[in-house]
């Protein structure tokens, strides 16, 4: 079994607060990152494929054309921007969990449509200390 | 069951080319990728056992350091991948390709003490191979 692993990265600003909760109930649940300010992350975002080599070029996919996909799926959309602002995020407040998910949604299709490899992962790296996956387990 | 990693480090020159293409074609079909360069490779190799009760280990550090300079580093290391090596005669060397030769190397050398290989080829790119799992 074969994986590929590719790492990108974006810079982006968030803020966490859900319109579902009160002012005192958001401080509580997201604390700093309730900031109304905003605050902001260099996102890694870890992107594994699998799927069958293909004979011809020896390669799941093209990295060329990995790293084209992604970032016209991705980091164009999220990369210097505040997320909060995406019709994304409209309904969802940006948290990393769903920043993967949104992530996850967005390049399955795109992948799919344009290759044979298929997305088994996404590992969004939030901080050093945090990250955040979607997928197959490593 | 204990899985331990031993990690090596090597650098091999190649170029992606199918010899039964045109230079052009190989130009069209692979990129800048046709041209000769190089890599600083690292590969991850995990082994899996059950320690040894009189030695608490699950094989000898020393051992493996010796076996994975002969049969990788002895094979690829300061090699070209093309001209040095039988591996890349009828599919290029892409890290996908170099990973699932390593494996099956390492596979003949340990058997089923290994568990998989991972081989970084840059800091932002790697590509894993472990053993299909077994269908139920």
């Amino acid at each position: 079994m074969i994986r590929l692993t590719r790492r990108y990265r974006f810079p982006a600003a968030h803020v966490l607060r859900s319109p579902a909760l009160s002012d005192a109930e958001n401080e509580r649940a997201y604390g700093k990152c309730a900031n109304p300010a905003g605050h902001g992350h260099d996102y890694g975002l870890e992107v594994t494929v699998g799927g069958p080599l293909d004979e011809r070029s020896g390669a799941l996919i093209p990295i060329e054309r990995l790293d084209a996909l992604v970032e016209v799926t991705l980091l164009d959309r999220l990369g210097h921007r505040l997320l909060n602002e995406d019709p994304w995020f409209a309904a969802a407040v940006p948290t990393a969990e769903h920043i993967a998910l949104v992530a996850w949604r967005a390049l399955a299709p795109a992948l799919a449509a344009e290759s044979s490899a298929e997305l088994v992962r996404v590992r969004l790296v939030e901080t050093r200390r945090n990250s955040f996956e979607c997928g197959e387990a490593p | 069951m204990v899985r331990l990693t031993r990690a090596i480090d090597f650098s091999a020159s190649l170029r992606y080319w199918r010899a039964e293409l045109s230079e052009a074609e190989n130009r069209a079909l692979f990129g800048r990728a046709a041209s000769q360069h190089g890599h600083n490779y690292r590969l991850e190799v995990t082994l899996r056992g059950e320690p040894d009760p009189r030695t608490g280990m699950v094989i000898d550090l020393k051992e493996l350091k010796a076996l994975l300079e002969r049969e990788i580093a002895g094979r690829f290391d300061h090699r070209d991948l093309n001209r040095d090596t039988p591996y890349f005669e009828k599919s290029p060397p892409t890290p996908e390709n170099f990973a699932r030769v390593i494996f099956e190397l390492l596979r003949a050398a340990l058997g089923d003490l290994l568990y998989g290989v991972r081989l970084r080829q840059e800091e932002d790119l790697w590509v894993d191979v472990v053993e299909e799992p077994a269908r139920s």
